[in-house]
């Protein structure tokens, strides 16, 4: 791992009027870290990178970067991300996304971006809960837990967001927490330099309302929390659901290829003309 | 697509003059969802839009199609979709965004009868208050209503030319009638269409503040991916396109978005006027009940009654300026719609006393047909 506090100067915008908006000890940071980490790792123009984002706390992430960076509406970043990326194919496009962002209020738009196989890599930040508006539930929040908006708990069941995305069709699918960085920096440079709709989904702890409603505790708390339950995928599964029971299963979930939409559009290009 | 040079005389039904339109302008992306009666707008553009070497793609939903057209329009492209009432519902945030974020942008809305999925094969005029307050947050619009394949044609050049030179959401507001009338049109030599593109920065990409005021109201606009690294966002911005709450730059943001359109309020008066020679009374129509009210005037002025009539083809901003004129040298006027009153509301709340405003609504998915309006002015006249 390349010494941070220089290299996310690079990338950091100076003229950005900081602080930024997330709370000490905020998954968030960590991983605004590990994606500058594998840009860089991965040798991308600054003028190369397309970073957008929907609205929550993830949302404010793509200000403070010094790429091309675009601050969408709730749920829909992906839709604005498939008109840049069909506009401007030479763009690698990221997309960074909350949970409820994503598999809320945006669940049709992912599951048509992964089915189409648009070109785009999706970072979706799962911190169980609505952050920004004050801890309410989300469609990952577990169930039976009392949040700002299930004070009596929560009577839903969440989704496995990395397991939606797969049946969707993603070419690519991988989760991490941010407690275990190099893993996660590794799995967001695998997604980049994958052609097609990869995902890496986020285990990131918002201290704040999620370590407050569960009990958790400190930031310190909620890593190690992340650093006790995370299961690879490979060992999963030979454990039974009940072992699984409160894991974090991570690693990478899906990598097949398949053509990508704007492959197959620019060969309609080609035909037709 | 066509390259003619001389005028070209076609059968054309309105949803295909505005696909040609819409290529003639310069437009090569879109992104949309079928529906009843602008589906095929979407068709047309998925066969034509490649050989133009465009994008076309089907998306997911309405708040998806505006969404990728807003982010084909950032990627550089002119864009447009298309859709009816519930679609144009959906649309309503994002164009919201596309104001906020002056990202030009061309939405064709072809009424159908409403409310809810209503009569989808039948005409109504419902929108035309959800087109100039339906997006939420105070901000300007504009918005253009055809009444002919011709006017579909060439209102949606005109579209694409407003959403350039104002950075800003344009909605073409057509009617069932209008989208699916077959008729013959005349279209101009390719050469002699005048096209607006958006002014793009020349400064280096240091110097570029994506939002910052000329002097003509409108910032340069650079595309994403062409070396000028910048953030757009919903939020209220500075200058850089940072978000900002500090009083002094959200004043001075949210007064620019309305100025740049209204310092141009007297280039945006689009109409037609008919008999308005010695006119006591004139019928104020747009859309398809133009064609109606035009039919209706004729044989009244055959009668030897004293009627025009003003055809307004842009509706907002509302053309205060015309229609003041009209109030001042008619004794009555009557705004025939299919609504119970929409753009008559406009009509009266600028009429200040100044003659009768009369109206003739029709909400029941059929047109309004000339004997109707006939009889309307000959109630008028007695
Ligand atoms: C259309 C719309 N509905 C609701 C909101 C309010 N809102 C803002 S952020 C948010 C939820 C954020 O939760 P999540 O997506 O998980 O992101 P986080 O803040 O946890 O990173 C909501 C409901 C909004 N901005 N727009
Ligand atoms: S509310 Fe939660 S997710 Fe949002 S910044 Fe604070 S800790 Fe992070
Ligand atoms: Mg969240």
């Amino acid at each position: 791992m390349k010494q941070t506090p220089q290299l996310i100067h690079r990338y950091l915008r100076s003229s950005k009027r900081f602080p930024h908006v997330w709370c000490p000890g905020c998954g968030i940071g960590i991983l605004l870290g590990a994606l500058v980490r594998a840009i860089d790792e991965g040798g991308y123009s600054k003028d190369d990178i397309m970073l957008v984002s929907g609205i929550g706390c993830s949302g404010r992430l793509p200000v403070y970067l010094d790429f091309n960076t675009l601050h969408t509406t709730h749920g829909r970043a992906l839709t604005f991300a498939t008109g840049i990326k069909l506009a401007k194919p030479h763009l690698k496009v990221i997309v960074v996304m909350g949970d409820g962002d994503a598999s809320s209020i945006g669940g049709n738009h992912l599951i048509h971006s992964a089915r189409r196989n648009i070109d785009i890599t999706t970072i979706i930040v799962n911190n169980q809960i609505y952050g920004m508006t004050g801890g309410q539930a989300s469609p990952t929040t577990p169930f039976g837990l009392a949040t700002a908006s299930s004070p009596y708990g929560h009577l839903e069941h969440p989704f496995d967001i990395s397991k939606l995305v797969e049946a969707a069709g993603a070419v690519f699918v991988a989760r991490s927490t941010v407690y275990h960085t190099k893993a996660l920096d590794r799995v967001i440079g695998q997604a980049l330099k994958k052609k097609g709709f990869s995902v890496v989904e986020v285990m990131a702890p918002c201290v704040t309302h999620f370590g407050k409603m569960t009990g958790m505790g400190s930031p310190v708390d909620m890593m190690r929390w992340q650093k006790d339950n995370a299961v690879p995928f490979e060992k999963a599964r030979e454990m039974s659901a009940e072992e699984l029971q409160n894991k974090i299963v991570t690693g990478v979930l899906v990598d097949i290829g398949k053509p990508t939409f704007h492959e197959e559009h620019a060969r309609i290009w080609r035909e037709v003309k | 697509m066509s390259t003619q040079t001389t005028p070209e005389r076609v059968l054309l039904q309105g949803s295909e003059a505005c696909v040609r339109g819409a290529l003639a302008a310069g437009c090569r992306f879109y992104a949309g969802y079928p529906i009843t009666p602008a589906t095929e707008i979407m068709e047309l553009m998925s066969r034509m839009l490649p050989q133009a070497g465009g994008v076309f793609i089907q998306m997911e939903d309405e708040i998806a199609g505006i969404g990728a057209t807003i982010g084909g329009s950032l990627g550089g492209l002119k864009a447009m979709t298309a859709t009816s009432g519930p679609g144009f519902s959906l649309m309503q945030e994002h164009i919201s965004f596309a104001a906020m974020a002056e990202v030009p942008c061309v939405i064709v809305n072809v009424m159908r009868g409403g409310p809810s999925t209503g009569l989808p094969t039948r005409p109504m005029q419902g929108d035309v208050m959800q087109a100039r307050w339906g997006a939420h947050g105070d901000h300007p619009i504009l918005v253009v209503a055809p009444s002919s394949a011709y006017e579909f044609f060439d209102l949606t050049v005109k579209a694409f030319n407003l959403a350039e030179r104002y950075r800003s959401p344009v909605i073409v507001l057509a009617d069932e009638i209008v989208a699916h009338t077959r008729e013959s049109v005349v279209l101009p030599p390719l050469a002699e269409i005048e096209i607006e593109d958006r002014v793009k920065p020349t400064v280096p990409p240091e110097w570029y503040s994506p939002y910052r005021d000329p002097g003509t109201g409108i910032p340069p606009m650079a595309a994403f991916g062409e070396g000028y690294r910048f953030h757009v966002t919903g939020l209220m911005h500075d200058i850089n396109g940072f978000p900002t709450q500090r009083q002094d730059e959200t004043q001075e943001l949210m007064m620019r978005l309305f100025n740049k359109i209204s310092k141009d309020f007297h280039l945006l008066q689009w109409y037609d006027s008919y008999y308005d020679e010695g006119a006591e009374i004139t019928v104020i129509a747009y859309g398809s009940v133009a064609r109606s009210a035009l039919r209706a005037v004729k044989m009244a002025r055959d009668k030897g009654l004293p009627v025009g009539l003003l055809k307004l083809k842009m509706l907002w901003p509302f053309m205060r300026r015309t229609v003041m004129q009209y109030l001042e040298s008619s004794r009555k006027v009557i705004v025939a719609e299919m609504n119970m009153g929409q753009l008559s509301r406009e009509v009266k709340r600028v009429n200040q006393g100044k003659c009768e405003v009369l109206t003739l609504n029709k909400i029941d998915g059929q047109m309004i047909t000339p004997s109707e309006i006939l009889a309307k002015v000959e109630e008028a006249l007695a």
